[in-house]
């Protein structure tokens, strides 16, 4: 195996195109090297992002934020200025692992090991944040519900490397929240997750919401009917009941060893209408 | 014999909280567990390992693995000789496969190499032919007529005609009219309960470093709850005298049962042999959680009938336990512990082992009864329920008292199970006020306790200290409490004695560390072993002096007459007696060694409050505490950490842990991530109130305080989660998928 620290974007892409065996892009690590550990992959490449200058920067852009692919889940929580615009992509990413791996995790990563159950992932959805993708061809920018394929796999083609993530800019009265199920209080996989982001009204109904559900299908899903249910409300209970059943009618899980596919089902929904909450109570907290 | 047993004394050691010796070593990662062993020359070891539940090894091809680059030395069970005994046979082929795999992760080959990843690329390269079985890892599938046999001809005599060839063994307690009793009940419920198997969960995998001689001795470092029974095992199987194989304890990271027996030891003692080298074998965590250790997984039925005021006035179980692939007997022990709780009229107890394609299971605290006392429990509180009675109330006015005859046979002598349920009925806990979905629950919980074979030696250093060499590796602070009873014996301070846990080779024959037996058993023989050397320095005392032995006696650390008419002397201290042992007669050693009897039964008592989220059925553990007997708490500290150890892994068995098999008869969470153990933030503070009723078989009154605390979360929780939302859990864990199907099916 062959280890390679990158000190470009361009040189990574030409490292990965170049290999014609297996090629595994390094940032924290943390799914990478727990894989080559157990012996379930064994590449011939290992190409490390993180040296790349900019890849551990988050930088202010169009009153969004830019977020290199090596930022930590640990300086991303933090940045005052992420905490404050988008708090449910930040307790999102903020869910995986251990302090130690918090230390070296990053979205990107999360999201190229491309789990159904990826915590930074649901938030990032609901954000309609885009990933900034390098390639043999240059960069692109594509939306994150557009770079999961399935378990395991992303629609990143050969030599394809992700540099940054995006969040766009917030109205005064917006805000979101991300929830997961898990048996236990920390160190697990969701069973079932969601991700809400809410834009407020004067009057405080919502007006507009994007909703994304976690380990329910085989990648993350957008719950468009379930945001149109909470659309024009105050998040009266009929409204979340309606968004509830709305989540659980696009719920394709799997029964498996962390949940059957009822439990996922129904918890799905749940977890929406608490994160709608959570969302609504912070956008209508700011002032 | 009467200067064995319990006399009240005032301490003034025993009962404070002083550092533990390990302490240091342990917090600043110098302490050398069984991984941290290394000699010159080592060779490492991998394991290959059955990837099917049950097959025949139709061959087993080394020979391109052997012309790999650094590989030393390969076994399999053909280095190996077969046993006669049955119970050593099984022991060897758990650690080996012998013609058939047995269960997924079954052992069939080992490489010994110059590197971890030359051993690993070997693996890879022995050619094993399997021809599938039919396989069976659930226990009463195991039970059914014509269910595939796992192992054929190992029933035991007792086992009924008819049943599976699974069947191994059965056992039956019990006294009393039962008939005679159900008709005297005002109700009588009768519930089936399952039980998964669980894993003992220690942090530290399994690890040894074998080093054998072309002269025939041996060396083995290994992370034990127990040399002399590893050593035992091992010379069997390699055909040694136990004099020729040395076995060092290393400092152990969790046993809690399951490092009672061997799994790969005597491996690593076969590619050593074969390599002529030292071999390390360490597992990973999916091989410990594939190939050692769990629980027996249980299918069960309890029947208690009640009287509308709370009289207990039959109780029967029914008890099917599976250890896996190879007979056992755990199931006595949960029959044995059912009904302990309880001073009845009419009980029985009935238990069957049965084998399924499941790894050997393993002790793991207070085996068999957490499952059989989880039962009980449940319908004890259903009954409470019915009736609206207090379930104090209830426990209380059947509870065992000196003098009741067990369900399993033996009279009480003095328990503490009364004092320990008006401990906690006198508690704020019992009475605080609830919130919504919010249920508060409580369990009686017993086990035995044991003594056993122990052997201390206690040397009197010239400089006034003193060293006690005992044989038990250390899992609970042991070390701490048997310097605090050799230095109140003694009479000097607790710093100026250091305790060791000795190899094979330094001491006579010691039990494992199990049966909570350690600070009782040991205690004791450290208790004997310092008046021994008591009345050895008394006798170096009355030398100088020139009077007789016997008008000397020891008070406060020093050497004195016996009153007026012995003479006049100032007392002589330890240190000052040491100073001088040369000219009076050589080094001055005190020895003990007991098959110790009068350990004493232990009860505790479990209060919990949980709250269950209705909406996914996840529950939530509030507030927490353990009452339990412990005796006398000789390091209070440690007898706190032992109650609240137990009950974590008692409410990560009611909630979550579990051995998960696929339909192809694999594990499929063979790892910590989703065999799910409580973390740190899954918990309240486990209180605990600690009561000290002496046991009588004890010079200071101890009993072991290890295994009691796991035995009463089960029901607690679901005792408790009953009175929250009105269902009752009859299948362990009650993950939250379960409980939300259970409130939904409730509506």
């Amino acid at each position: 195996m062959q280890y390679v620290a990158a000190k470009t974007a361009d040189e990574a892409v030409a490292l990965l195109v170049g290999q014609s065996g297996m090629a595994r892009v390094l940032a924290g690590g943390t799914d990478l090297l727990v894989q080559l550990k157990s012996g379930m992959v064994e590449p011939d490449l290992v190409v490390d992002i993180k040296r790349i200058p900019g890849m551990k920067d988050i930088t202010a852009e169009a009153g969004g934020f830019r977020i290199g692919a090596a930022v930590s889940g640990a300086e991303l929580g933090e940045h005052a200025g992420v905490c404050a615009m988008w708090p449910g992509v930040v307790e999102g990413f903020n869910l995986i692992g251990s302090t130690q791996v918090q230390g070296r995790a990053t979205m990107a990563g999360n999201l190229c090991n491309a789990s159904p159950a990826g915590d930074a992932v649901p938030s990032l959805v609901a954000a309609d944040a885009t990933a900034r993708v390098h390639g043999p061809n240059g960069a692109r920018d594509v939306a994150i519900l557009g770079i999961p394929a399935g378990p395991g796999r992303t629609t990143l083609a050969k030599g394809e490397i992700i540099t940054s993530i995006f969040l766009p800019a917030r109205p005064a009265r917006a805000s979101d929240a991300y929830l997961r199920f898990i048996p236990r209080t920390e160190m697990d996989i969701a069973v079932a997750s969601a991700g809400v982001s809410l834009v407020l009204a004067a009057d405080g109904t919502v007006e507009s919401a994007r909703v994304a559900l976690g380990a329910v299908a085989p990648t993350v899903l957008l719950a468009e009917e379930a945001a149109k249910a909470i659309t024009g409300t105050r998040l009266e209970e009929d409204a979340l009941a309606r968004m509830a059943a709305a989540c659980a009618a696009i719920c394709k899980p799997i029964d498996d060893k962390r949940g059957t596919v009822e439990f996922r089902t129904k918890t799905a929904g749940v977890l929406a209408k608490r994160a709608a909450r959570i969302a609504y109570d912070r956008a209508g907290a700011k002032k | 014999m009467a200067l064995d047993a319990y006399q009240k004394r005032e301490f003034k050691q025993v009962g404070t909280r002083p550092n533990r010796p390990d302490g240091v070593d342990k917090v600043t990662g110098r302490a050398m567990y069984g991984a941290d062993a290394t000699a010159p020359g080592m060779l490492h070891a991998k394991i290959l390992r059955s990837p099917h539940a049950h097959a025949r090894i139709v061959s087993i091809d080394t020979s391109a693995a052997e012309a790999l680059a650094g590989v030393k030395a390969i076994v399999t069970a053909a280095d190996f000789g077969v046993p006669e005994d049955d119970f050593l046979r099984d022991v060897q082929d758990h650690c080996m496969a012998r013609g058939k795999v047995l269960y997924d992760g079954h052992a069939v080959a080992a490489v010994a190499a110059t590197t971890i990843a030359a051993a690993k690329a070997a693996l890879k390269l022995i050619k094993v032919e399997y021809e599938t079985l039919p396989h069976v890892t659930d226990v009463d599938a195991a039970m059914k007529p014509g269910a595939p046999v796992v192992q054929a001809g190992r029933a035991y005599e007792n086992v009924p005609a008819g049943m599976s060839e699974n069947v191994t063994h059965h056992c039956e307690f019990g006294h009393g009219d039962l008939d005679a009793g159900f008709a005297k009940a005002d109700r009588v419920v009768e519930r089936h309960f399952k039980t998964a198997a669980t894993h003992q969960g220690y942090i530290e995998p399994n690890a040894c470093l074998a080093s054998v001689t072309s002269d025939g001795k041996a060396e083995l470092w290994v992370c034990t709850q127990g040399q002399y029974f590893y050593r035992t095992l091992c010379a069997a199987l390699l055909g040694m005298e136990a004099s020729q194989l040395r076995v060092t304890a290393s400092e152990i990271g969790g046993g809690f049962g399951g490092k009672t027996m061997i799994y790969m030891e005597p491996v690593a003692l076969a590619l050593s042999k074969k390599a002529g080298r030292p071999v390390k074998l360490v597992l990973t965590r999916d091989e410990v959680f594939r190939a050692t250790g769990p629980t027996v997984s249980s299918s069960m039925d309890v029947k208690i009938g009640m009287t509308k005021d709370g009289r207990i006035t039959a109780a029967q179980a029914r008890l099917c336990y599976s250890g896996g692939a190879f007979p056992n007997t755990t199931v006595d022990m949960g029959a044995q512990a059912a009904f302990a709780a309880y001073d009845l009229d009419a009980v029985q107890t009935l238990g069957w082992n049965v084998m399924t394609n499941r790894p050997k299971e393993s002790a793991y605290r207070a085996p068999g009864a957490p499952l059989s006392i989880y039962a009980v429990e449940s319908v004890v509180d259903e009954l409470c329920q019915h009736f609206g009675l207090d379930p104090l109330a209830v426990r209380l006015l059947n509870a065992a008292d000196k003098g009741t005859k067990s369900s399993y046979g033996p009279t009480f002598d003095q328990i503490g199970l009364k004092a320990t349920l008006e401990a906690a009925q006198a508690h704020p806990h019992y009475t605080a006020p609830l919130g919504p979905n919010q249920g508060r629950g409580l369990s009686c919980g017993f086990w035995f306790n044991f003594g056993g074979n122990t052997c201390v030696s206690l040397n009197v250093n010239t400089d006034g200290t003193v060293g006690v060499t005992e044989g038990n590796p250390d899992i609970g602070g042991s070390r701490a409490s048997i310097s605090l009873m050799a230095a109140e014996e003694l009479g000097i301070p607790y710093e100026k004695i250091r305790t060791i846990v000795a190899d094979t080779s330094s001491l006579g024959y010691n039990d494992v560390t199990d049966g909570s037996r350690v600070t009782f058993a040991v205690g004791l023989a450290t208790i004997k072993a310092a008046r021994d050397a008591i009345r050895k320095m008394c006798s170096r005392a009355a030398k100088i002096w020139g009077i007789d032995e016997e008008a000397v006696e020891w008070v406060d650390g020093a050497a004195v007459p016996a009153g007026p008419n012995a003479g006049k002397f100032p007392p002589m201290t330890l240190a000052e007696i040491a100073a001088v042992s040369a000219e009076t007669g050589g080094p001055i050693a005190g020895h003990y060694e007991v098959n110790a009897d009068g350990a004493g039964v232990s009860f505790g008592v479990h209060l919990c409050d949980i709250e269950v989220d209705p909406e996914t059925g996840a529950t939530k553990v509030l507030r927490y505490t353990v009452f339990q007997d412990a005796g006398k708490a000789v390091h209070p500290s440690y007898v706190e950490g032992q109650m609240q150890g137990g009950a974590v892994q008692g409410i990560g068995w009611a909630l979550n842990e579990e051995y998960i098999y696929g339909t192809d008869g694999r594990l499929q969470n063979a790892g910590f991530l989703d065999y799910r153990i409580p973390v740190a933030s899954d918990l309240p503070m486990i209180d605990t109130v600690i009561l000290e009723i002496p046991n009588p078989g004890h010079p200071y009154g101890v009993r072991g305080v290890g295994e009691t605390g796991i035995v009463p979360p089960l029901a607690a929780i679901a005792n408790a989660v009953s009175r929250a939302v009105g269902v009752r859990m009859t299948e362990l864990p009650m993950s939250p998928p379960k409980l939300l199907k259970a409130l939904e099916a409730k509506g």
